[in-house]
């Protein structure tokens, strides 16, 4: 039986075979469409999110599974303070595989120590997020058809991005990937991200100008700055419009630029440019829950 | 200064200086019935001056505390008077309650009886990372 808790623990290989999974589930839904008659799938949601959560239940029932779960720690267990561990124990028992968000670093990882089902991170504070990174590579996997030589482009809020640094983690592994890390001062990229790629003599380079950068990105991965990973309201506010993305800006920008977004989007990329063919945040989206598809095939080792 | 020679124990030698009276507690060496010295500041060859724990007993020192707080120690095995064995220490690869998570955001600061463990990630550079959210030994 088997987790995923961290992007690492896929190897390029079963990396390569869950995105083959999903090209074929994209071409072929009907295949897919009672692989999982039967199976549960629990959303253990201790903080909100709509996106990632309705993804996972869109992904079960497309698989002609059933959901079951709760959205907010409030309405679990936890608020009476029942441990990570003991909710694992329970749910193992009702269900056959579990989606779980908490906000503390490292939840999932005791859920699936303590659960006799497969645990999915579907994220953990600013820790990580693996299936936002399986969304990201599906993305570019479908929009470039390979992912080494590229030029990635990361911008926005770097220091607390989860999504962030699990692609960074994911992307390395390809052959001459280079980085480019653009935000303000507050929220560089952490040292240890950087001395990991020094170590691996992977190429990159930091600015806090976006414009000055933009001819040389072959993929544009922006963020927003989350109020819930600031402890400081006021610099929360000074920081949020740093780095909006406007069709201006992306007037020196290559023409098979590809621009990503984890979404939700607050106000960092202009509305003008979602008609742009170079927008690809709510192909994203889609490609998320055909990943998740793909992941919960793969955990349940469904044929 | 002199610390009578002891017959049967261990004797944890080149211990970096300072870092003598951390080891004892994390050890938890005071709260042990037998003798025990610490010894702060003694002259060295090698280190200039150094601390040294002394302990009267054939006991079972948690080897990954050691290793932790100081690779450089060596640990003398003595019995009837002589050292039978000389022993370094290496970096643990993983280190279980020895030390605590810094990170409020971590799910070790809340959840019940959970372990603190840290694992290796960096050995030329000595760093310790949390196993649950990664963060840096501190």
């Amino acid at each position: 039986m088997r987790s995923l808790i961290d992007i690492l623990e896929l190897s390029t290989a079963e990396l390569d075979k869950l995105l083959a999974t999903a090209d074929d589930i994209i071409e072929n839904p009907q295949k897919y469409a009672h692989k999982c008659d039967g199976k549960k799938l629990a959303t253990l949601f201790f903080e909100p999110s709509t996106r990632t959560r309705l993804s996972f239940e869109a992904a079960m029932y497309e698989l002609g599974g059933n959901v079951l779960g709760f959205s907010e720690a409030q309405s679990s267990s936890a608020a009476k303070g029942e441990s990570v561990a003991d909710t694992a124990k329970t749910v193992s028992c009702y269900a056959d595989i579990i989606a779980m968000r908490h906000p503390k670093e490292g939840a999932p990882l005791v859920a699936s120590m303590n659960a006799s089902i497969p645990v999915i991170n579907a994220g953990d504070g600013g820790h990580n997020h693996p299936t936002q990174t399986l969304a990201d590579l599906l993305t570019i996997h479908r929009e470039k058809g390979h992912f080494d030589n590229l030029t990635v482009g990361l911008c926005g809020d770097l220091k607390f991005g989860r999504t962030v640094h699990s692609l960074i983690a994911a992307l390395r592994r390809y052959d001459n990937v280079k980085f480019v890390f653009i935000s303000p001062n507050e929220l560089k990229i952490p040292d240890y991200v950087k001395d990991s790629l020094k170590k691996a003599n992977i190429e990159y380079t930091e600015t806090t100008d976006l414009e000055a950068v933009m001819p040389t990105l072959d993929i544009l991965y922006m963020t927003r700055v989350q109020r819930e990973r600031f402890f400081n309201e006021e610099e929360y506010l000074r920081l949020k419009d740093s780095y909006i993305l406007t069709p201006e800006k992306l007037t020196t920008a290559k023409s098979d630029l590809s621009i990503l977004h984890p979404l939700p989007r607050v106000n960092e990329i202009s509305v003008a440019i979602d008609s742009d063919p170079r927008a690809c945040y709510f192909k994203q989206v889609l490609y998320g829950k055909y990943m998740r598809m793909a992941l919960i095939l793969m955990l349940l080792e469904v044929e | 200064m002199t610390v009578d020679e002891i017959k049967n124990g261990i004797v944890l030698d080149h211990i970096t200086a300072g870092k003598g009276m951390q080891i004892y507690k994390l050890l938890g060496l005071d709260k042990l019935e037998y003798s025990v010295a610490l010894i702060r500041n003694a002259p060295s060859c090698k280190m200039g001056k150094k601390d040294i724990i002394k302990i009267d007993a054939d006991i079972t020192l948690n080897t990954d505390i050691i290793g932790y707080i100081d690779p450089d120690i060596t640990v003398n095995i003595i019995k009837d008077g002589k050292t039978v064995e000389k022993k370094t220490i290496d970096l643990p690869e993983r280190l279980t309650n020895v030390i605590t998570c810094k990170n409020p955001r971590c799910i070790s600061v809340t959840e019940q009886e959970l372990p603190q463990v840290f694992t290796l990630a960096d050995k030329e550079n000595r760093v310790y990372r949390c196993l649950y959210c990664e963060a840096k030994a501190k």
